[in-house]
């Protein structure tokens, strides 16, 4: 790939997703710049929202953590907690929520909590934090995750985040909760899912990659869609706004 | 009546050994002289209460303070993992520790029916999670006016809450603004609660902005003026985050011994918080010192 990194391409993606979108939950570190980006470009209505209860941020810097006060100063609004998990969050107001994860199967349910067995774990990961109930109550769910056998598992450790749990209608047996995952962003392509069996399925490829190399990377055998896309790469604008203007200092999108 | 005293007493009288301890804050406002300070004077057998156990706890579970966590998020925020935390948890060093966890949701509901004197309370998340799996504390009730079942979560009533703030009154009745996180809540829930502000102000400043005013001196057992008491966190409009500590904390904890020299200089041979302040030097606090951004001012009105 010339003239852009893959976490570029996968900062782009993303922000395109959320074309039109109004509310949406920001998570730290990629999600945070795609959703600065959107804001810039594809949706400029969109609202920031972060669970640590700042309601319309309009950072002034790339913030380190989802609590940074770079957040507050500015925002349309500071809740406790308990307003924003319970007001927002569970009354169903926001439309889509990004998270990222350290184990996803093929149908979008995700592990951070830990790898190996619970009670003796081989790598205690964080754990939930707000994801769960973010995976559960926004409508729709984005997930960014770089493409490797390590994180595209056959089978979870633990299911710390519903997606669309064993497929089918699983998920909506739990109760009246938001859409599940919409797409996958990767470094390598584009991940959507199935409307009735809700497997994932490549979506679109990132130029350069091939079937063959994105699936090496993940743990099943990989549906692809008999429409296969390929993204189109940044544009100079895109990569002019997450270059000079979200991330100068280059912290995540090397 | 003036509750005012130093964080050496308050620790000493308020934190007792085996005790349930919430120091909150969520990214802001961590009361990090208090764990400091129960560092210090080494407590033990602790269960430790916070949403993200952060810097605080991974320092108090090295020094040997904590039995137990009961948090939701166990990471370094926007750096990786709490290496101490995870020693313990993975191999036993320096002792085992025990875990009970919840999402964030699942932490503020316990808070709420802590605070409220509930019996317990209803959440909609956790569903289709293994959390319901290995917490059996996290169970469902069928809907008393539909149909149905709902999750719900016991009340949480630490023993000790520690709630850090911008400014109190000598009597705790505190003022925050920024991220108030689950301060009020924890709080509430708390049997005992210690106020530490960096600023003691009049009672006529805080009753100048009663809208602010969100811990009541009510509650309050202990006030200690701490300033800077907050750092590495933050308390908004006084200093920044330290995002550098944050990081370079990776480093440190990452082993055992590195971490314990760490203990040893800036916990164990420092008195107190007045000597950290100084001991991190006046570069480190200019260039943690935002700019000035005044809110507006709102008219309460005079009513004869």
């Amino acid at each position: 790939m010339d003239g852009y990194t893959a976490s570029e391409m996968m900062i782009v993606a993303a922000a395109r997703e959320l074309t039109h979108a109004r509310m949406v939950f920001v998570g730290i570190g990629l999600p945070n710049i795609a959703c600065n980006l959107a804001q810039r470009t594809v949706a400029p209505h969109l609202e920031l929202i972060y669970e640590s209860g700042v309601y319309g941020a309009r950072p002034s810097r790339l913030p380190l953590s989802i609590g940074d006060p770079c957040l507050v100063s500015g925002a349309t609004g500071v809740v406790p907690m308990s307003q924003l998990l319970q007001y927002y969050l569970q009354k169903g107001l926001i439309d889509v929520g990004f998270l990222g994860a350290a184990q996803i199967d093929r149908y979008g349910n995700l592990n951070t909590t830990v790898i190996g067995d619970y009670y003796r774990p081989k790598v205690r990961l964080p754990g939930s934090g707000g994801a769960c109930e973010i995976a559960l109550m926004c409508r729709r769910v984005f997930i960014i995750a770089r493409l490797n056998r390590r994180t595209f598992v056959e089978k979870l450790d633990f299911v710390t985040s519903p997606g669309f749990l064993s497929g089918g209608e699983a998920r909506d047996r739990l109760g009246d909760y938001g859409e599940g995952p919409a797409a996958v962003i990767t470094d390598m392509g584009i991940f959507r899912f199935e409307h009735t069996s809700h497997e994932m399925f490549l979506s679109s490829l990132h130029p350069g990659c091939t079937v063959e190399s994105v699936q090496e990377q993940v743990g099943w055998p990989l549906r692809v869609a008999d429409d296969l896309d390929v993204t189109s790469p940044p544009t100079e604008e895109e990569l002019r706004i997450i270059r000079e203007e979200l991330d100068p200092a280059g912290m995540l999108r090397g | 009546m003036s509750k005012l005293t130093s964080m050496r007493e308050a620790i000493a009288e308020l934190v007792r050994d085996g005790d349930s301890v919430a120091i909150e804050g969520f990214t802001h406002l961590i009361c990090f002289a208090a764990g400091h300070e129960i560092i210090r004077q080494r407590k033990r057998n602790l269960t430790l209460c916070r949403l993200t156990p952060d810097l605080i706890y991974d320092q108090m579970v090295a020094a040997g303070c904590a039995r137990k966590l009961v948090f939701s998020y166990l990471g370094n925020p926007g750096v990786g993992s709490l290496h101490a935390v995870r020693r313990a948890v993975e191999k036993g060093i320096p002792a085992p520790l025990e875990l009970e966890e919840y999402t964030h949701f699942g932490m503020v509901a316990r808070y709420i029916a802590g605070a409220a004197n509930l019996p317990f309370y209803p959440v909609r998340t956790f569903a289709g999670s293994d959390l319901l799996r290995v917490n059996p504390l996290i169970r469902q009730v069928e809907n008393p006016y539909g149909s149905g079942m709902v999750f719900v979560v016991p009340p949480l009533n630490p023993d000790v809450a520690i709630i850090h703030v911008q400014r109190a009154d000598v009597e705790g009745n505190a003022h925050i603004w920024g991220l108030v996180g689950v301060q009020v809540e924890a709080a509430f829930a708390a049997k005992r609660v210690i106020v530490v502000a960096e600023e003691i102000v009049d009672e006529a400043i805080i009753r100048s902005d009663p809208n602010r005013t969100v811990i009541p001196g009510l509650i309050v057992n202990a006030v200690v003026h701490e300033p800077f008491g907050a750092h590495p966190s933050y308390a908004q409009g006084y200093y920044d985050r330290d995002t550098e500590a944050y990081i370079a904390w990776d480093t440190i904890s990452r082993e055992h011994q590195t971490l314990q020299q760490w203990l040893d200089e800036w916990v164990y041979g420092l008195s107190g918080r007045a000597e950290y302040v100084d001991k991190l030097g006046s570069q480190v606090w200019q260039r943690l010192k935002p700019d000035d951004a005044w809110s507006g001012q709102v008219n309460y009105g005079r009513y004869c």
